[in-house]
């Protein structure tokens, strides 16, 4: 790998950002409904002298493109604008919010890795068997449902009917002023569906991913040699075959943060998790631009960032890669 | 495999850890849930219940008002009008503060109401103050061009926070100050600890509050939880105390049903939130007063309020809430009669039928959509052809009604108190105006409901006052310009514990200074 390689693959990405800024800036203007209206409706009313003032303090009054230039301006300059709804920066609305979707997400793909590599792990060991066929199913069905639906399952059934877990939010309110440790422990206790819920998808994912790699590999003369000195089975399922089967599970990890976060902006919105999804949905609902704007952008380049980071990662671990633009 | 197990044994004892009772002192926290997001917490410049309910808390006004729409001393410990109506005395009280140590005096108050007037979206509130002298710390002496019986109860906390002017008589725009979201400075009697902007707000008891004895609670918090159904579950887990503004029958049956819930429906009379179904009466078919008649002749209000609203809502028989003292129910109430109003429609030369269009606000399910869902039904029943237009999401609705684009649309209103605030804005020729939403999107314009209107705003002596408000709603239920079909039956749900639960006509939007919770 190079440096004119790492640069290009920047580049890349800065104008890959800057395509899906124009574009998210185009398509939240083809909605309908007017911010100006929305704002005073939110005031409970207003004169059309009001309405006026607000489009002319938000620049709404300007040409589309006019818009979009200042906007690109800003946003090079490091400003995502102020929110039309709450009047804060966005950029401090994202910095309270980033937090706890940085959190869900990263629980979330630890938790579908490390449950999803076991249940592939465990299918692979009897491809015909009954623990293979469940995860096939199950894969099948996680991978089907839709997020939203699994999440009010989980509230349904693990916060109304048999009520061990909060239902929405990331933190009890009364326990604001608890130590450090009980808060900790009361934010894991909250985390714990939505996590899950989120999980289930990518983990059908991984489960079926890792048994077909842990097939591949158990075929392998090493393994049969590695059986034939008498290894033990649960030695050469984690420490011989996994080792060189989680080379793909790894890549796709990488290459699922994208949907990761698209899936804890759904998730955040079912459980009132105080992330960057719900933001997102709020304010789209309220055609509060810049927010909207904001959180596309952020999203975007963790993404873009992630993927950056997966394939440099990846042409580290395979030299024969390296060559190859 | 062990470890796993392990892991699970940890994850049930501390889920069982976390469900026990939580940490908290008895009697000094009060949870408020709400779906209500608050832009901000300045109630001078943002009109609204989100706002609303942590201003009133925040910021104290010249008065209060108790459940029998009596004012009621405050931060003004009495108060005066001359004889010609044109000056109101206020005098404040000794020695009240603002959160920051500063003193409350009357430049203070006068700062405050001129700002509301000037960035309020009631411009009717404070429109006939001229000026405001300020002959000393202690007294505020408001000049009007008119009388304006409306004066006194626009005095209310919900409407008339007090600010500090040595903060926000710094120049900056007042409808965006920073000091609206952080280091907030009120008045009342809890301060801002902390406001996460769509989460929650944190208050906190004001030691130097000017009543002496008083907030009895030591913290409130506001949270924000946008799912009703996950509200519910927190009222019932003990999560949350207090849900003010619960409107959905299924919320309300369900609650009701909670053993250590309590539920009111007092505390809405000064909002008047009214249900009502609203007539473009410019459009070609909805400019014939009878096509109008026909379709209220044609509405039961029983079924909607007994059937599809489970018997929680009452019927509206009028632009004027029921509760207010300038209500009548002596005009025509169009009890349903499906004959009638077929026979109004041939009249009108819609015998054959007609086809109409009908809008709604998406989100408040059960009053709107439902009303107009049915609607489409009933009137079919007279030969009315409707279309239900559904909107994704309010902007488009708005977008739509302030646009006068559309033929009926369902629709709510609140009256805030006085009619001359909440209830004018609907029916003045003046305003009507394109692209403004709940102005008089019905575009409705009689010359002589301007008049009654117009005198009714100045008219100080109640009886009098009554009398043309009388005589405006029996014009009103002649021309039908909208047809009022409920009160929204707005409950609060409390935990049993709760003590003084405000139920006065502002409900949670009105200092909980007396609110504690018993033994």
């Amino acid at each position: 790998m190079n440096a004119s390689y790492l640069l290009r693959r920047v580049g890349y990405g800065l104008i890959l950002m800057l395509c899906v800024v124009i574009l998210n800036f185009l398509l939240i203007r083809l909605a309908p409904g007017d911010p100006a209206v929305v704002i005073a409706g939110e005031m409970g009313g207003a004169t059309e002298e009001m309405l006026e003032s607000i489009r002319q303090e938000y620049g709404l009054n300007e040409p589309v493109i006019t818009q979009l230039a200042i906007y690109i301006g800003n946003v090079l300059r490091g400003d995502l604008g102020e929110s039309f709804f709450f009047n804060q920066p966005v950029a401090t609305l994202i910095a309270a919010r980033i937090g706890p979707t940085i959190l869900l997400v990263i629980v979330a793909q630890l938790l579908s890795i490390f449950i999803g590599v076991v249940l592939g792990v465990l299918a692979a060991r009897k491809p015909n068997g009954l623990m293979s066929a469940f995860v096939s199913v199950f894969a099948t069905i996680g991978y089907a449902v839709p997020v939203f639906w699994t999440g009010i399952m989980l509230i349904i059934l693990f916060a109304s009917v048999l009520p061990i877990f909060p239902v929405e939010g990331m933190q009890s309110v009364r326990l604001r002023d608890a130590g450090p440790i009980t808060q900790a422990l009361d934010i894991a206790h909250h985390l714990i569906l939505p996590a899950f819920t989120l999980a289930i998808i990518y983990l059908a994912q991984y489960a079926r991913l890792s048994r077909a790699s842990m097939l591949e590999v158990l075929g392998s003369d090493y393994i049969r040699t590695a059986r034939a000195k008498g290894a033990s089975q649960r030695s050469v399922l984690f420490k011989h075959a996994l080792r060189n089967a989680a080379l793909p599970i790894l890549t796709v990890a990488g290459l699922q943060f994208g949907n990761l976060i698209s899936g804890a902006l759904l998730v955040e919105t079912v459980f009132n998790w105080p992330g960057m999804g719900r933001l997102a949905f709020d304010s789209i609902l309220r055609r509060d631009y810049p927010t909207i704007m904001g959180v596309l952008f952020f999203a975007s380049a963790m993404v873009v960032v992630a993927n950056l980071l997966t394939d440099l990662s990846y042409r580290l671990a395979d030299p024969r890669l390296r060559g190859k633009s | 495999m062990k470890l796993v197990t392990r892991l699970m044994g940890a994850a049930v004892i501390a889920a069982s850890a976390m469900t026990a009772t939580p940490i908290w002192a008895e009697g000094g926290t009060l949870v408020i849930a709400s779906t209500q997001v608050p832009r901000h917490l300045n109630g001078a410049v943002q009109s609204g219940t989100a706002t609303a309910v942590p201003s009133t808390q925040i910021f104290a006004s010249p008065l209060r008002y108790d459940e029998n729409w009596e004012p009621q001393p405050y931060l003004a410990e009495s108060w005066s009008t001359s004889d010609d109506g044109l000056t109101v005395t206020l005098n404040l009280v000794q020695g009240a503060t603002f959160h920051d140590g500063q003193p409350i005096t009357s430049e203070d108050v006068a700062f405050s109401l001129m700002t509301t007037k000037e960035n309020h979206p009631f411009k009717s509130m404070f429109a006939p103050v001229e000026s405001i002298d300020t002959p000393d710390a202690q007294t505020v002496v408001i000049n009007l061009s008119q009388p304006h019986p409306a004066l006194l109860l626009a005095l209310s906390p919900a409407l008339a926070p007090v600010l500090p002017k040595h903060i926000y008589g710094d120049g900056q725009d007042v409808k965006s100050h920073p000091r609206n979201t952080t280091d907030v400075v009120g008045s009342g009697p809890f301060m801002v600890e902390e406001f996460t902007a769509g989460e929650a707000t944190v208050l906190k008891k004001n030691p130097n509050f000017f009543i002496e004895g008083r907030p009895k609670l030591d913290e409130i918090i506001i949270r924000i939880v946008k799912d009703p159904s996950a509200l519910l579950i927190a009222m019932e887990n003990g999560d949350a105390d207090l849900y003010p503004f619960m409107a959905g029958s299924q919320e309300i049956r369900r609650l009701e049903k909670a053993d250590h819930l309590a539920l009111t429906d007092q505390g809405y009379a000064g909002v008047g939130p009214i249900n009502w179904l609203a007539f473009n009466t410019k459009s070609e078919k909805l400019s014939d007063v009878r096509v109008r008649q026909a379709i209220a002749y044609a509405v039961d209000r029983d079924f909607i309020t007994k059937a599809l609203h489970r018997g929680v809502s009452q019927i509206q028989r009028g632009p004027i809430i029921e509760s207010s003292p300038f209500f009548t129910a002596d005009v025509e109430t169009y009890d349903t009669d499906l004959d009638r109003a077929k026979a109004l429609l041939t009249e009108a030369g819609y015998g054959d039928g007609m086809e109409l269009t009908i809008d709604y606000i998406p989100g408040p399910k059960e009053q709107q959509q439902s009303v107009a869902e049915y609607m489409k039904s009933q009137l079919g029943k007279i030969g009315i052809d409707v279309t239900v237009r559904a909107a994704p999401d309010f902007p488009t609705w708005a977008g739509r009604v302030g646009g006068h684009d559309f033929e009926m649309t369902m629709d709510i209103v609140f009256n805030w108190g006085d009619p001359v605030i909440g209830v004018h804005r609907t029916y003045l020729c003046s305003n009507i105006r394109q692209g403004v939403i709940w102005s008089n999107t019905q575009q409705y314009c009689n010359e002589e409901v301007d008049k009654l209107l117009n005198a009714a705003a100045v008219e100080l002596d109640p009886a009098k006052r009554k009398e043309l408000y009388t005589e405006f709603q029996k014009i009103l239920a002649q021309d039908v310009p909208l047809y009022t079909i409920n009160a929204l039956p707005y409950h609060t749900a409390y935990d049993k514990r709760l003590q003084n639960v405000p139920t006065g006509i502002w409900g949670t939007m009105h200092p909980m200074d007396m609110v504690e919770w018993s033994e």
